[in-house]
C-alpha cells in the first residue's frame, strides 16, 4: 500500500491546504479536488468569471537541437501535427502516437518566440514518463529531450481572465488563443500562452517553482478570480469535449477514432510518415469502426464511463468514456465511442445505467459552446 | 415524536410508530458534494434491511443507498428530481428520500441512536 506520505507535491502545496481544499491522490500527486465553495459553484464561477487552476503536475519539458526545423521535423516523426509549419510564439495541439497509430498522449507543443533551437512540450501527468522514454528513444543524433523541472503551470480561466491578466503583464490581451509568449507577470519571469482546457478563453503560465506561490497569491487576490479544483475542472472540460488520457483516449484509439483529425495537419496527411501513420492515413480514407461522439442522456441521470451505449434496436454499439453531471449544461453530459452510422448527430441511442434502459441521443461533445479568443 | 436512527452506511431513519422517513446524514452529504441525483425505490416497492434502495450521485460519482430497515415504500420525495441540491441543504429535512411502513420495527434495535452515530463518526475519523 502507498500513502499520502508517497504523494509528490506541486509547489502550490502548502496554498491548496491554506485555502482548505480537499486533497485527493491523482496521477502520483497530492492535488485539490475541491475548494470549501465545491465542485459545481467552482465550475460556474469559471464560467462566469475566472479560476485559477494548479496544473504543475503536468510534464513541462523542452526538444532542443540544431535548429527550429531539425527539432520540428524530428517531433513529426512521433506526432501526426504539422510542427513545421507553426509558426514563432504559437502553440498547437497534438498527440504522441505509438506503431500502431494508437495515441500515447496528448500534448500541447509551443514554438516559443525567443528562441529558435527548440520546442517546448507540456504532457499529462500520469504520462511524463512513458513519454520522456518514448520520445528520447525516437529522437535522432543532435536533438534532445529536457525535462524542465522545478516548474509550476497556473492556469487562469474565464471570461474575466483576460482583465485580470493585463493587470499583471500589459499586452497579455492583445494575444490571441494558442499565441505563446514570454515575459514578466506580476514582476515574475514566465511564460505564458493563451490557451487552457475548460473551453474558456485564459492562459496557461509556467513560472519557477520558487515563484509559483507568490503568482497564485497575486492572482487570487484579484476580485474576479478564485481557486478550482480537479473537480470542476473535469466537469468543465466534460461540457467542452475535450478529451481525458486514460479515458476517452488511450494505447488503442487513433486520433481518427478520437475525433481529433483537426489536430493532423493537411501536409502530414498527404505524406504520412509519423508513427502509425500507416493506420491512421488508411483510417481518414476508410473510415472507422468506432467514433469518439457526445451523447446526450435524454433524463436526469448521469451515465458515467463504462456505461453500454444500445441502438434503438438493443445492439450494443458503443460504450460511454467519460460522463456526469454538467454544471452549466444543467443536466448529464457524456462521450463515448459509438459504432458509425449511429454516431450521426440525434440518433436516438439506449444506456443502460444499472441494468436499466435510458433513452439518449448522439451529440456534438461541445456541450457548452467554446468561448476562446479567436 | 419521531426518534431518529442512524446506520454505519451514513442513512438515517425517522420513526414515528410504524411509519418512518428515510434519507442520508449530514455527513454523507457533505462527504459527496454538490448532489445531482437521486434514485428512490419505487412508491409501493418492498424494501429489506441492508439492501441497496436507490442511488445518490454527486457531480464525483455515484454511491448506493441501503435500506435501513424493511418494509413497503409508501411515499418518495418527488421534489429531489427538480432540486435534488437539497440533499445537501437539509440533508435531514426537505432531503429527505422517502417513507417507509415498517414491515419488522425490532429491526431498529441494532441501529444506532443520535450520540453513537456521533461517535462512530469520531472514529471513522
Amino acid at each position: 500500500m502507498s500513502g499520502p506520505q508517497d504523494l509528490l507535491k506541486t509547489p502550490l502545496h502548502a496554498l491548496h491546504l491554506e485555502l482548505g481544499a480537499r486533497m485527493v491522490p491523482f496521477a502520483g500527486y497530492d492535488m485539490p479536488v475541491q475548494y470549501p465553495a465545491g465542485i459545481v459553484r467552482e465550475h460556474k464561477h469559471t464560467r462566469a468569471s475566472a479560476g485559477l487552476f494548479d496544473v504543475s503536475h503536468m510534464g513541462q519539458a523542452w526538444l532542443v537541437g540544431p535548429g527550429f526545423e531539425a527539432v520540428a521535423a524530428a517531433l513529426e516523426k512521433l506526432v501526426p501535427g504539422d510542427m513545421l509549419g507553426l509558426e514563432k510564439g504559437r502553440q498547437r495541439y497534438t498527440q504522441l502516437t505509438n506503431e500502431t497509430g494508437g495515441i500515447i498522449d496528448d500534448l500541447m507543443v509551443t514554438r516559443p518566440a525567443d528562441h529558435d533551437d527548440r520546442l517546448f512540450l507540456v504532457v499529462n501527468a500520469a504520462r511524463k514518463d512513458v513519454d520522456y522514454d518514448w520520445i528520447s528513444r525516437h529522437l535522432p543524433e543532435g536533438v534532445r529531450l529536457e525535462p524542465w523541472e522545478e516548474r509550476a503551470l497556473i492556469a487562469l480561466q474565464g471570461p474575466r481572465a483576460e482583465a485580470v491578466m493585463a493587470r499583471h503583464c500589459p499586452g497579455a490581451e492583445k494575444m490571441g488563443f494558442m499565441d505563446a509568449s514570454a515575459g514578466d507577470v506580476a514582476g515574475i519571469p514566465a511564460r505564458f500562452s493563451r490557451s487552457g482546457y475548460t473551453g474558456e478563453d485564459g492562459y496557461e503560465i509556467s513560472v519557477a517553482a520558487r515563484d509559483a506561490e507568490r503568482l497564485a497569491k497575486t492572482l487570487l487576490a484579484e476580485p474576479e478570480v478564485e481557486p478550482i479544483g480537479l473537480g470542476a475542472r473535469d466537469t468543465l472540460r466534460l461540457e467542452a469535449g475535450l478529451c481525458l488520457y486514460g479515458h476517452d483516449i488511450d494505447e488503442t484509439t487513433s486520433p481518427v477514432e478520437a475525433a481529433l483529425v483537426w489536430s493532423i495537419g493537411k501536409r502530414r496527411r498527404e505524406e504520412g510518415g509519423f508513427m502509425g501513420s500507416g493506420r491512421i492515413l488508411r483510417e481518414l480514407a476508410e473510415g472507422v469502426s468506432r467514433k469518439r461522439t457526445g451523447i446526450a442522456p435524454q433524463g436526469r441521470a448521469p451515465a458515467r464511463e463504462g456505461v453500454k451505449v444500445l441502438n434503438e434496436a438493443g445492439e450494443e454499439v458503443g460504450v460511454i468514456t467519460s460522463g456526469g453531471f454538467g454544471p452549466t449544461a444543467g443536466g448529464p453530459v457524456a462521450m463515448g465511442y459509438v459504432k458509425p452510422p449511429f454516431n450521426r448527430k440525434d440518433t436516438p441511442l439506449k444506456l443502460l445505467v444499472r441494468g436499466r434502459e435510458m433513452p439518449a441521443r448522439a451529440a456534438s461533445a461541445v456541450f457548452v459552446p467554446h468561448n476562446y479568443k479567436r | 415524536m419521531a426518534r431518529v436512527y442512524y446506520t454505519k452506511e451514513h442513512e438515517w431513519i425517522a420513526v414515528d410508530g410504524d411509519t418512518a422517513t428515510v434519507g442520508i446524514t449530514a455527513h454523507a452529504a457533505e462527504q459527496l458534494g454538490d448532489i445531482v441525483y437521486v434514485e428512490t425505490p419505487a412508491e409501493g416497492a418492498s424494501v429489506e434491511k441492508g439492501a441497496e434502495a436507490g442511488v445518490v450521485e454527486s457531480v464525483k460519482a455515484a454511491s448506493d443507498v441501503y435500506a435501513p430497515a424493511s418494509g413497503e415504500v409508501t411515499e418518495t420525495n418527488t421534489a429531489l428530481e427538480g432540486e435534488p441540491g437539497k440533499v445537501n441543504e437539509s440533508p435531514q429535512g426537505e432531503g429527505w428520500f422517502y417513507r417507509l411502513k415498517l414491515s419488522d420495527p425490532s429491526e431498529l434495535e441494532d441501529l444506532m441512536d443520535e450520540a453513537a452515530y456521533k461517535d462512530f463518526l469520531k472514529s471513522e475519523g
